[in-house]
């Protein structure tokens, strides 16, 4: 029987409809209390989630309630584009606004390593990971995220930013971990459940922030801030991950969706 | 005839210048009425006592508290008047007889004929509180925020002093309100209209130390007018008359003084009696300002009734009954018959002139010949500012 | 000798709170030279510059030589009280439920007599100090003090009811991650306050000095971020009800100008936290505090802004700050305004460069967060609108009053 596509697009939504595809919600809620990244404070500062009513029923709007928010492009569950890193500023089509939308929609890896984290906050993805991870599951695709399960979302935010007076310390890649998967694996993106794609030591490797540096520099992307990452399987759930469409933006807050097929 | 007082230059006499035709517009506690109203009556009796018409006058003297924007010279086109002398004399509890002082002149001089001499408040329920805050720019900056007791706390300072300084007590201050209380019990519009014991008034309520109840007036509603006009004007119009053997006024008087202990007369107390030609002793009533006992006290003393000082032995010696010895305020004075605003400073006067005449309202002073009126007010900051009085006699 | 003031009860849920009132604040313009005087704490007379006559009440000519060079300067403030009285009547709604009140004439050394609130160690006939204090409605008043200090003479009811002593009071300190907030902890602490609430924003960021501060007696840490509308809502919502004092000690400081800042995004910070963060402060207590003016021993009593000297004339070496500061200031001033029918004292209290690291490159001197605390709970109980701490700040108010026009062109460098 030859398939017809567009019999198999609705047949996807029907399924999403009945629930024998599932719809996992990776994102967390925007929320004024929500940690941000932390530079030292000479910096810049991303801006964290900001909600200010314009009217609520009242004086200011009788009959409706709406807000203005502001927001950093790098603050909750958000995109990470090719232009956020100096390495990624020249490659064509670099910036949220003219990422070709079709790499919104990809296939995921999710590699857990919730156990190490839980060992140990400065848990080190390497090399030898992930070829053990492939020996178990297989082999990462091109053109694939790979997800790192660390099942950060879960902390209270003390230990979630695990900021101490030498940094953050939080679970993360080394750089060859991120070079491998780049130039061995040719994966999508990476994503992770931490406030960045880093290990938060990471501006002491080399090069510093090497998953910055790395995927952006070969036109990959990033999600961090990801949640419910032990929900999908190892292989086979695909992502939905499309950012506002801000002129020259360098990622966005977004909703991050994963559908999986219902055990 | 002329005079050389203490200054060296000369006073005129008032000769020729009459007073007559006392009116006074039964007090009441509060008025719903304005303060023109209660200057209408006032005008109104005043011409019909007079024999004149309103159009007749042709001088007019207004103080009042209560006319809000309306100066006198508003109040001639709200009354209809088209007088050609005009002035407005925002004196307080002195402006009777400084208004006296200059309709006596204007008379005298030919500026105007038939000066009227009027003052009138009226007492809503709650302008009392509203003029004590905006009286002046001294008490707005530094009496007011300070308690806001008003003229009582003001007076109680001032009597507090003066009982240190020469021993009075409480019980001479008594005797005065006392004795005026016995007087106002003969005149039908006298807001206090019950007896009062000595025992009644050490206990009653404090007010502000060592102020009690009976020292304080009551605010009211009221007005008072006379005339003044050539004696044989007054003749003519067959109107009892007195005239003005002397007069006085004084401001800002004794700056130095760090509390007030005595009052503008002082500085002036030698002239009066000299333009007056008659001595302390020839006076039949005295009619004080009262806004409170402790200022009756330093106008005895200042006026040269007795030293200062004495005071309280002066009190001791008199009954100061209509019908005793040394009448003083006959008509129970402001602290029995009330405060009717400016009106107070006039209460003397129109009391003086009926009692003088021969047509008193409550008991006569048997055979008055003369009488002393004296006058005080303007307490802008710590003191009264204003002082004035006059010696009136009986004419022919 | 002054009663002690006791630790007040806890209130009757059922009982009505006691609104509100002042006394009449209206002024001449010219008396408002007593007001200046009396925000900075300073006693003050007219002084003829011509004869030398001191005077009083404030006058627009001497009333010795009519000159009108009669500027209000500091005058000896000794006297003798000659007079008193117990007002107890009053036709004030404000005195009429505060009577018996006392009021009293003071004779000063320096001429004038002055008629005065009496603090309740005072007596007729004796040698007393006068000051010149901001009443319940913000208005000059004097009061007579004992010619020296006597036991518990803060607490003396008429004398607390022109301070704002925190002595039993409720204090919020919204931001305590700083050594500024910190230190106003432990001031406010030793000053007697019945509960510290200190601010912490971001409770995930660790801080310095984070363990001293909750060690601190009475020190309670709440959630708390001025940036964050939700944030200041909530806590108001938890404890607004019960703050009398508010410590604004949340701060941005950023060297450079406005060029250097390159882009707007540190400069709406700055105003984020120093006027928008004001104004939701100001939005979530303000109305509480103001209800609450007249609530008894520990009633809402002040509102403190800790500003830069440089609000009241740019630095450009860190002109973007200065402006932030300026914005908070003009809003405070507003603030003032809309809390005084509350009889709820704004304090604005002016430091020069704080010997903190975001002032690590300027020279000496500067004012040390513990020094910067203990004159913002002094000027409280003192009862002062207008602070200036530490050389630098009074160097700049008197340049100011004196040129600003030399002031502004010198600080450009």
């Amino acid at each position: 029987m030859v398939s017809n596509p567009a019999s198999d697009l609705l047949g996807f939504a029907r399924r999403v409809a009945s629930g024998s595809i599932k719809v996992v919600d990776l994102t967390q809620t925007l929320t004024q209390e929500f940690p941000t990244i932390v530079l030292p404070p000479e910096f810049g500062q991303a801006a964290p989630f900001r909600l200010e009513e314009i009217s609520r029923y009242d004086e200011r709007g009788p009959a409706w309630y709406w807000n203005n928010f502001t927001v950093s492009e790098h603050a909750g569950t958000h995109f990470d584009a090719p232009i956020h890193w100096i390495s990624g500023k020249d490659l064509p089509n670099n910036a949220v606004d003219t990422i070709d939308p079709r790499k919104f929609i990809a296939p995921a890896n999710v590699v857990d390593c919730s156990a190490e984290s839980a060992a140990n906050a400065d848990f080190e993805l390497t090399v030898p990971f992930l070829e053990a991870w492939e020996k178990e599951h297989g082999r990462i695709g091109a053109g694939e995220w790979v997800l790192l399960r660390t099942d950060w979302s879960k902390k209270p935010y003390s230990e979630y930013a695990g900021m101490r007076d030498d940094g953050a310390h939080t679970p993360g890649p080394v750089p060859e971990a991120v070079k491998w998967l780049v130039e061995e694996r040719d994966v999508h993106g990476f994503g992770t459940e931490t406030i960045g794609t880093d290990h938060g030591q990471g501006h002491h490797f080399n090069p510093p922030f090497p998953a910055h540096f790395y995927m952006h520099g070969k036109g990959r992307f990033g999600l961090q801030c990801l949640t419910n990452l032990d929900q999908l399987p190892p292989k086979g759930a695909v992502i939905f991950s499309a950012p506002l469409k801000i002129k020259q933006g360098s990622g966005s807050p977004l909703r991050v969706l994963a559908l999986v097929e219902a055990a | 005839m002329s005079l050389t007082p203490s200054n060296g230059s000369a006073r005129r006499a008032y000769d020729g210048v009459v007073m007559c035709a006392p009116v006074t517009i039964p007090y009441v506690r509060y008025s719903t009425d304005t303060a023109h109203w209660w200057i209408g009556r006032a005008l109104h009796q005043l011409t019909g006592t007079a024999g004149i018409r309103p159009r007749d006058i042709d001088g007019l003297v207004l103080s009042s508290f209560t006319t809000g924007a309306d100066s006198a010279v508003g109040m001639t086109q709200h009354l209809g008047l088209s007088p050609r002398w005009l002035d407005h004399v925002p004196m307080g509890g002195a402006s009777g007889i400084i208004g006296l002082r200059r309709a006596a002149r204007a008379v005298q001089n030919g500026d105007a004929q038939f000066v009227a001499v009027v003052a009138g408040d009226t007492n809503h329920v709650d302008s009392f509180r509203k003029t004590l805050s905006s009286f002046s720019r001294f008490a707005q900056d530094a009496v007011y925020p300070y308690g806001s007791g008003g003229a009582n706390a003001s007076f109680a300072l001032i009597t507090r002093n003066y009982m240190n300084m020469f021993g009075a007590k409480r019980e001479d201050f008594g005797k005065l309100c006392v004795a005026q209380r016995d007087n106002a019990l003969s005149i039908p519009f006298a807001m206090m209209k019950k007896k009062l014991t000595l025992e009644e008034y050490m206990k009653a309520r404090p007010i502000s130390d060592p102020l009690h109840l009976f020292d304080c007036v009551m605010p009211c509603a009221g007005a008072e007018a006379f005339l003044v006009c050539r004696e044989d004007v007054a003749k003519s119009l067959g109107l009892p008359a007195v005239r003005v053997l002397s007069t006085i006024e004084r401001h800002n008087s004794f700056p130095d003084d760090p509390i007030q202990y005595r009052g503008g007369w002082a500085m002036d107390v030698e002239e009066f009696w000299q333009m007056a030609g008659v001595k302390a002793d020839d006076v039949d009533l005295l009619e004080t300002y009262d806004d409170y006992p402790v200022i009756v006290t330093l106008q005895f003393e200042d006026l040269g009734f007795c030293k200062k000082g004495e005071g309280k032995d002066f009190i001791r010696q008199h009954t100061f009954t209509t019908d005793g010895t040394f009448p003083h305020n006959t008509s129970g004075g402001q602290l029995s018959t009330g405060q009717a605003g400016a009106a107070g400073g006039h209460l003397g006067i129109t009391e003086a002139i009926r009692q003088l005449t021969g047509q008193p309202i409550g008991k006569p002073v048997q055979d008055a010949k003369i009488a002393v009126v004296s006058g005080f007010g303007m307490i802008n900051y710590d003191r009264g500012l204003s002082s004035g009085a006059a010696v009136l006699a009986r004419a022919s | 000798m002054t009663e002690p003031l006791k630790r007040p009860k806890r209130k009757d849920p059922l009982k009505r709170t006691q609104q509100p009132l002042y006394p009449q604040s209206v002024r001449s313009r010219t008396a408002h030279g007593l007001t200046k005087a009396a925000a900075e704490g300073r006693f003050e007379l007219q002084t003829c510059d011509d004869c030398s006559t001191v005077f009083y009440p404030p006058r627009d000519a001497c009333p010795n030589c009519l000159s009108d060079r009669v500027p209000f300067r500091p005058v000896d403030d000794n006297g003798k009280l000659i007079a008193d009285t117990t007002i107890r009547t009053s036709t004030d709604p404000y005195f009429r439920e505060r009577t018996p009140w006392r009021v009293g004439l003071t004779k000063l050394d320096a001429g004038p007599v002055i008629l005065s609130h009496l603090h309740g160690d005072v007596l007729e006939g004796q040698r007393v100090r006068l000051a010149l204090k901001l009443d319940k409605g913000g208005a000059p008043v004097m009061i007579a003090l004992p010619e020296k200090d006597t036991p518990n003479m803060a607490d003396d009811p008429h004398l607390r009811e022109m301070t704002c002593d925190p002595k039993f009071r409720r204090v919020l300190i919204t931001d305590g991650r700083t050594p500024v907030g910190q230190a106003m902890a432990k001031a406010f602490s030793d000053a007697g306050a019945n509960i510290v609430f200190v601010g912490i924003a971001d409770p995930w960021k660790p801080f310095p000095g984070q363990d001293e501060l909750k060690k601190i007696e009475r020190v309670e840490i709440v959630a708390l971020d001025v940036t964050d509308s939700e944030s200041v809502t909530e806590q108001a919502e938890q404890n607004g009800g019960r703050i009398d004092i508010v410590i604004n000690t949340a701060e941005h400081i950023r060297a450079g100008g406005i060029m250097q800042r390159h882009g707007v995004t540190v400069a709406r910070e700055e105003m984020d936290v120093r006027y928008f963060g004001l104004m939701r402060l100001a939005q979530a207590f303000g109305p509480a505090m103001r209800g609450r003016g007249a609530d008894g021993v520990n009633s809402a009593t002040a509102f403190v802004n800790l500003l830069s000297v440089h609000a009241l004339m740019n630095w450009p070496q860190y002109g973007a700050y200065s402006a932030a500061e300026a914005a908070s200031l003009s809003a405070a001033q507003c603030l003032r305004a809309e809390l005084r029918s509350g009889g709820v004292r704004v304090m604005n209290v002016f430091f020069g460069p704080l010997d903190t690291e975001w002032f690590q490159t300027v020279p000496p001197p500067k004012v040390t967060p513990a020094a910067l605390a203990k004159a913002v709970v002094q000027a409280l109980q003192h009862g002062l609108e207008d602070v200036f701490v530490g050389d630098i700040a009074e160097d700049i108010r008197a340049r100011l009053a004196a040129n600003p026009k030399a002031l502004e062109r010198e600080l450009a460098g």
